[in-house]
């Protein structure tokens, strides 16, 4: 009896362990549309909130009504583990980390796709016809409307480091930042920062003087400069602070007009791809996704449009390529957290 | 040209021949450039993998007891400004990997500092270039060798190879075009000789026997030297048939006369008239002979002279005129009137009165003897697009013969058996007015039967 329990239990295992081979990564949410008719299935996995990509997801089912989605969200490391390591069944991987997305590619986890489609992307927008960018989305400074009321918001960052010396005072402990550490984002902009701005290390050692709180995820920043929490925060995704200014009051958006990095959200075909045609639909509908403005509405998510680049040549976007691989390096990344440690965190 | 059979064209072999050296030319070039073009883009990428290596290699350096790495931004974009390849790289110590693939190989063996060594392989899935350095780097009192591997696919290189390829392939078949077109021109230019040769001699007359002279290309003079001691040899021996002939003829006419006038003496001595009768034939044969032997004489003459035509001015009208004058006595032994019918002015030209003089007795002589008595013979002159000197008898014509052989020597009309006669009158007319660059015109009589010659020669 106790032998024939020990057998089933072993036999569900088993069972799971082919129904649910890579279950170890971690997925924060798994959001299921059934198809319109019919029984293909299109397997997504995305660091994506679902708020931004429910309605993506319906105007493609609404041309693909065949078509059922799967849609799993995670943390862009654990998308990294998924494909990785665990070698998931996913037909499309969406990611905010350019980075990862790029290494994916580099190391030969992504297929490469073309169409008339991907052909309209500018080159920048696009790696080995395998990375995709379909969003461009700065990073900006959100500021508190109450703080900066009777005083100038800095435009620059010379400006915003003159006015955190003489206000020091003022600002202790109400400017917040990502923690590179944890945050992926944070880490890709931060990194970009440090290469394209003389002034990064002496911006992060002032915020560490002022005991700068750490955040997680933009959501927490917005929140707290809204509540008047922080003065501002910075490097904040401008795409969600922007999707949030209609419900929360209290902030707006400042693009920095010295220099503003630019994350490209990008998808790409993983290896281990079963519905590769609806995937490529996929990508085809991203990547045109500045032909419906209705969607971007719906979404919050820009699309990648050089015309709006090209009006503000602030705006850099990162650039897809072998150099995002420099910053995953593991001795690099201990070295440049070491310094943003040391920079940062003051006992 | 029986028995002369054209067999392959040398035109044809020269073009066939130029244009498989062109594309032989524009394929060894394609290939050439082929290998240049693929052998550069290598020699670019492993300049740029060994760049961002050495790159990488200053990067290393000493961190208290442990080799550390701050891998350059511009390492890795470099190699992503060019093209959009995959890199790999491996930073190695001790034989224990710093950073990087684990799984890269790296081909070390006899890299020593300041030296690099490329290597081609296939690593996940993709066929890459590599590239291995060797720095060493002192810890405290200790030096370690580390070794930095970075490999690229090689898709820049393949793009940049495949572009030149097609600059080549369209240079090649440019190239190609251009030297058919002038393989065309060179066999024309080099073919140009010999039909100016061949042209030359195509050209000449039937009796002109003259040798080929003329600029002529060194491989065609053994040739042309062949073809003149040829002509050479052919002239020799026509000169020396007419002159046998002349000889023969001469000395047959001489004892000729001598036995005509004793046949008159004779004649006039008999009585009897079946003896008379007999010596008249006889006379009448030998006077057949004599002039039988006369244009013998006198074509031995015009293939003599039209040699070396000698050219004085000559008047056509004068000349027929006083041809008419010489045979009228002969014409009056068959009660044959000349009717003449001349223009006023004379007709002038150059050339050989003895000659021209000949031409018209002979065919004035034919149309005598082939009259039957009493009937006209019309000598006319006239201007038609050159001067017409013309004879028209009320004879037999020449009945169903070929007006065109009328002319070759010892061809006589088919209807005149029944008389003694050459064939040699028609032949001298026409030797000399084709002497004179003019033509002989032999038509029926239109106005009955009969015949009708006319000597044309060219105004000047």
């Amino acid at each position: 009896m106790c032998i024939a329990r020990f057998c089933a239990a072993l036999g569900a295992v088993a069972l799971m362990s082919v129904a649910f081979p890579m279950s170890a990564f971690e997925v924060e949410e798994r959001h299921h549309f059934p198809a319109i008719a019919g029984d293909e299935v299109l397997r997504i996995i995305s660091t994506a909130d679902e708020d931004a990509f429910e309605p993506i997801i319906r105007a493609y089912q609404a041309q693909n009504p065949a078509v059922a989605v799967d849609y799993t969200i995670a943390s862009s490391t654990e998308v990294m583990r998924a494909i990785y390591d665990e070698g998931a069944a996913f037909d499309l991987v969406i990611s905010s980390a350019m980075d990862l997305q790029t290494k994916l590619a580099n190391d030969g986890f992504a297929l490469a796709y073309t169409s008339a489609q991907t052909a309209t992307l500018p080159d920048w927008a696009i790696w080995r016809d395998q990375v995709f960018a379909f969003t461009q989305e700065p990073a900006v400074l959100v500021v508190s409307e109450a703080f900066f009321a009777e005083i100038g918001v800095p435009k620059n960052r010379r400006d915003l480091i003159n006015l955190l010396r003489r206000e020091s005072a003022w600002f202790q402990g109400r400017v917040g930042t990502y923690d590179v550490r944890t945050s992926g984002l944070g880490y890709l902009f931060a990194t970009q920062d440090s290469r394209n701005i003389e002034s990064y290390w002496r911006l992060t050692e002032l915020m560490g003087g002022l005991n700068s709180p750490l955040y997680c995820c933009s959501s927490d920043m917005i929140r707290d400069v809204a509540s008047g929490k922080l003065a501002f925060a910075y490097n904040v995704l401008g795409s969600y602070a922007a999707s949030r200014l209609p419900e929360t009051k209290g902030f707006h958006i400042v693009e920095l007009e010295d220099f503003t990095s630019v994350m490209l959200r990008t998808v790409l075909v993983p290896v281990g791809v079963e519905n590769q045609p609806a995937a490529h639909r996929m990508i085809d509908f991203l990547v045109t996704m500045k032909d419906r403005p209705d969607l971007v509405a719906a979404s919050g998510l820009p699309p990648v449009d050089e015309a709006a680049l090209d009006a503000n040549t602030a705006m850099r976007p990162i650039r897809l390529g072998p150099g995002l691989l420099v910053f995953l390096d593991r001795l690099k990344r201990d070295r440049f957290l070491e310094n943003w440690e040391n920079s940062i965190v003051q006992d | 040209m029986k028995g002369l059979i054209a067999k392959g064209s040398i035109r044809r072999r020269l073009v066939l021949q130029l244009g498989a050296v062109a594309a032989i030319l524009s394929i060894a070039f394609f290939l050439v450039v082929q290998v240049v073009a693929d052998r550069a883009a290598q020699d670019t990428q492993d300049n740029i993998i060994a760049a961002a290596a050495t790159a990488i290699a200053d990067a290393l350096y000493a961190d208290r007891d442990r080799v550390m790495l701050e891998l350059p931004y511009s390492a890795f974009s470099m190699l992503g400004s060019i093209s959009q390849d995959r890199v790999f790289y491996r930073v190695v110590e001790r034989g224990q990997t710093l950073t990087g693939y684990d799984d890269l190989p790296i081909a070390d063996s006899g890299v020593s500092k300041n030296t690099r060594r490329f290597a081609s392989f296939t690593y996940r899935g993709e066929m890459v270039r590599a590239v291995t350095v060797v720095r060493s780097v002192s810890l405290r009192d200790e030096r370690r060798a580390v070794t930095v591997t970075v490999a690229q696919t090689q898709r820049g290189r393949a793009v940049i190879s495949s572009r030149i390829t097609a600059t080549a392939t369209a240079i090649a078949a440019v190239f190609f075009m251009v030297a058919t077109g002038l393989s065309f021109w060179a066999a024309q230019a080099a073919l140009r000789p010999i039909n100016r040769v061949a042209r030359s001699v195509a050209r000449r007359g039937p009796n002109d026997l003259r040798p080929v002279v003329g600029e002529t290309p060194t491989e065609l003079v053994p040739l042309v030297g062949a073809l003149n001691s040829f002509i050479a040899r052919l002239r020799v021996s026509l000169l020396r048939s007419e002159e046998f002939i002349a000889d023969a003829a001469h000395r047959v006419r001489t004892p000729l006369a001598t036995v005509r006038a004793q046949a008159e003496l004779t004649h006039r001595r008999l009585n009897k008239p079946e003896h008379k009768k007999a010596i008249r034939e006889m006379i009448r044969a030998i006077d057949e002979s004599s002039r039988s032997a006369g244009q013998l004489l006198d074509h031995a003459m015009v293939t003599f002279r039209t040699d070396s035509l000698e050219k004085t001015p000559v008047d056509l009208v004068g000349l027929l005129a006083e041809t008419c004058d010489r045979l009228a006595p002969t014409a009056d032994l068959k009660d044959i009137d000349i009717l003449r019918d001349f223009p006023e002015g004379p007709f002038e030209i150059q050339g050989d009165p003895v000659l021209i003089q000949s031409a018209l007795r002979n065919i004035l002589d034919n149309a005598i003897k082939y009259s039957p008595d009493d009937s006209q013979i019309t000598v006319r002159a006239f201007e038609d697009d050159g001067f017409w000197l013309q004879v028209r008898d009320q004879g037999r014509g020449f009945g169903d013969a070929d007006l065109g052989k009328l002319s070759q020597r010892f061809s006589r009309g088919a209807n005149v058996a029944d008389i003694v006669g050459s064939g040699l009158g028609l032949t001298i007319a026409d030797e000399v007015v084709g002497a004179h660059f003019g033509r002989l015109v032999i038509s029926k009589n239109k106005k009955g039967t009969g015949a009708c010659v006319s000597l044309v020669f060219a105004q000047p």
